[in-house]
């Protein structure tokens, strides 16, 4: 059992196997990606009612949530794979990591931007240096740290490590971002989405942001996939396999 | 349907300014995400090539 587990591991692992087999999955993901976010926004934007108390710019939220929701996972993926990478030096690892840290990046200051525009009409202000603001911030200096540490390096596999490292070293921020709105006495509300409690949110509101959450997740499933792909072609660009499939890529 | 007419919809209640910057910025994101790698697959073919051609040379 643990052989056969061993073996589908290594094979996994290897890029040029990874890189045939994952072929045709980020183009159906991407076009899944496409009509759940779509259909979640429009239905957000023009079809869920208005709040009671927060009028209309509550519906921020199929935005924000998501992409806050999104900033958190893809950072501890950059985590696991780098651990992964480290552990059992595990290349494919490390690309994957490596390709997450923008995606990872833009939706953070997606969810800080969206974040502070909700805040001006609900709370009177931009920006507070409230618990989970802040422990957002720094999400989202972690990420230019790694970013910054994956390319300043001459060797590209010393800027894996260093930023794998960094990585590690930042989960523990990710329990400090979610038990913010509990530990502190914070102005932003506590956690929209509970599963043990009646939820708070009409059905007529929730559906689109269950949907919305779903798309940016598979969205980033088809991004992640696509860019680490890319990632093989370039790091492994002294295979012969490599330039071939780089010599069919211009045809299409 | 929470409005009842397009200009309606477009106001959000007087939090258009809001609302519509969100989705705004929303949008510049997706998109950066989606042209990101488009430009790496160009920047993959343009190297190659170069190294081809000084290979040659």
């Amino acid at each position: 059992m643990w052989q056969v587990f061993v073996r589908w591991f290594h094979k996994w692992s290897s890029p040029k196997w990874f890189y045939e087999m994952s072929r045709p999955w980020s183009f159906w993901l991407g076009i899944l990606a496409i009509a759940l976010i779509s259909i979640a926004l429009v239905w957000g934007l023009a079809f869920s009612p208005m709040e009671r108390v927060q009028g209309n710019s509550y519906r921020i939220i199929f935005l924000h949530v998501p992409a806050a929701f999104l900033s958190q996972a893809i950072y501890m993926t950059i985590a696991i794979a780098g651990a992964v990478g480290l552990i059992w030096r595990i290349k494919l690892a490390f690309y994957a990591a490596k390709q997450c840290i923008p995606i990872g990046m833009s939706m953070a200051v997606l969810a800080l931007v969206t974040g502070a525009i909700w805040g001006k009409p609900t709370w009177g202000a931009w920006w507070v240096w409230d618990a989970r603001l802040t422990s957002m911030l720094i999400l989202l200096l972690l990420y230019l740290g790694l970013w910054a540490l994956q390319n300043a390096m001459e060797r590209e596999e010393s800027g894996d490590r260093a930023a794998a490292i960094l990585a590690l070293v930042g989960v523990v921020n990710i329990p400090i971002i979610k038990f913010s709105v509990n530990w502190w006495n914070t102005l932003h509300q506590p956690a929209t989405l509970k599963i043990s409690t009646s939820a708070p949110m009409h059905v007529s509101m929730l559906i689109p942001l269950l949907l919305s959450i779903l798309g940016f997740y598979v969205a980033f499933m088809a991004l992640m996939l696509i860019r680490t792909r890319y990632e093989i072609l370039s790091r492994e660009k002294k295979a012969k396999w490599v330039q071939d499939e780089v010599r069919r890529l211009e045809v299409n | 349907m929470a409005f009842t007419s397009f200009s309606e919809f477009f106001a959000m209640g007087g939090h258009a300014l809001y609302v519509w910057s969100s989705y705004g910025i929303g949008a510049a994101i997706i998109l950066f995400n989606v042209v990101s790698p488009m430009r790496f697959k160009k920047r993959l073919i343009i190297e190659q090539k170069r190294r081809e051609r000084r290979e040659q040379a």
